[in-house]
């Protein structure tokens, strides 16, 4: 959707971090990203390539760590792991289901020299 | 020398006498004396070193590029553990702490381009017939709406994001100074039209209301899920357009539900009229909560 603003944002706290440990380079940047978080993880990347020049990040290797979508079912009340927004409930069939979880874009970690 | 620290050349491990670097390089425990002629003690290394009481240090490869263990990384591991989004956040919850002390009630309309919300706005503020509000119009391009808005009396102020999709809290927050909303205000922004990007940022607002005009298609909450779900009201807007386009009500609810069941739903028509006494009731309500 926005993934160079997101690229942006992954900068400023690249910065932020190297500032703050000292370090001069990004070598791994390891990213959580829900199923629900609308991020194409191809854009990202391309994103990512660009908007690093002139970081520490540049050239960095980006591994995205896909998170599962969960969702209340509100046929049944239960939380319940769905693969695609719309899927019904894995119990009970219901199709009314509000995610709870899933819409992660968070940076985890990143390897640093 | 020490690459990691600066300290002497030679060091003794596994009973023999090598350079400090292939001691590293073999991956053998060593130790040795410090040299703080070479790395005054003052200069804090700037990552993790584990030094050792009496002047000796021992320290095992961690740290540094420029020596290599076969099998084990050198780069150091940072948990960041930080949202993407974490600084936009952070100025969103700052906006949403200045409007709640005002007790300013601010929606953020969303929708495609073309669904009719800078129309809906300019009735709207004829409709609550002066009560105090302000107008936060974001656009790609030109300053049409707030002039539309503008031309009804109301204050507004317009933001091009340029190649922006999406409004951030850092431009409203911007906005919100320059603006200076009344306490008790209502204060509406009008993301650029777009039913993706916008879910995603919040701005400080109370609420998000998707506007979806009849004649763009029952399936569009299913198509685009996010905003639905991310919106406490939907308005379905030209409902006067209804018939001519066979527009099924029934579906369009239904189909909102399924992506966000408690999504509140209002159909009006900002054209003739019809519903607005609804979504105009829905104003003053939310309102009436914030002073409370």
């Amino acid at each position: 959707m926005h993934e160079m603003s997101l690229a942006e944002g992954i900068r400023t706290i690249v910065q932020d971090q190297a500032r703050a440990h000292g370090f001069a380079r990004v070598t791994v940047l390891r990213l959580e990203i829900g199923r629900f978080a609308g991020v194409e993880k191809s854009a990202l990347a391309f994103a990512f390539d660009v908007t690093m020049r002139g970081s520490p990040a540049e050239g960095a290797r980006l591994e995205m760590i896909d998170l599962p979508g969960r969702a209340l079912c509100y046929d049944c009340m239960k939380t319940v792991e769905i693969a695609d927004r719309l899927a019904p409930c894995p119990i009970c069939g219901g199709g009314k289901l509000i995610p709870e979880g899933g819409d992660e874009m968070r940076i985890k970690d990143m390897e640093v020299l | 020398m020490c690459t990691v620290c600066g300290c002497g050349d030679l060091v003794t491990a596994d009973g023999k006498v090598m350079s400090h670097d292939e001691a590293h390089r073999l991956g053998l425990a060593h130790s040795h004396t410090h040299a703080p002629a070479l790395r005054p003690e003052a200069a804090p290394l700037p990552f993790p070193h584990v030094h050792a009481t009496g002047g000796d240090h021992h320290h095992y490869g961690t740290g540094d590029a420029g020596v290599s263990v076969p099998g084990l990384s050198q780069a150091r591991l940072i948990e960041v553990e930080t949202s993407i989004l974490a600084k936009n956040d952070a100025i969103a919850t700052a906006n949403r702490r200045v409007l709640n002390a005002l007790g300013v009630l601010a929606l953020n309309l969303v929708s495609s381009p073309g669904s009719g919300k800078t129309t809906l706005l300019c009735k709207t503020i004829e409709a609550l017939e002066g009560a105090p509000l302000a107008v936060i119009e974001g656009d790609q391009q030109t300053s049409a709406d707030a002039d539309r808005i503008r031309a009804t009396g109301a204050r507004a102020i317009q933001i091009n994001t340029g190649k922006g999709c999406h409004l951030d809290a850092q431009m409203v927050g911007h906005a919100i100074d320059d603006l200076r909303p009344r306490a008790g205000s209502y204060l509406f922004i009008e993301n650029v039209g777009n039913l993706v990007c916008p879910a995603a940022f919040d701005l400080g607002e109370d609420a998000k209301v998707a506007i979806l005009s009849v004649t763009e298609g029952e399936d569009k909450p299913l198509k685009y899920p996010d905003m639905f779900t991310a919106a406490r009201l939907a308005v379905l807007n030209k409902l006067d357009l209804a018939p001519h386009c066979d527009a099924d009500l029934d579906a369009y609810a239904a189909n909102l539900r399924r992506v966000n069941p408690g999504i509140e739903i209002i159909a009006l028509s900002a054209r003739t009229g019809e519903g607005m006494d609804v979504w105009l009731d829905w104003l003053r309500a939310r309102l009436a909560e914030k002073a409370a």
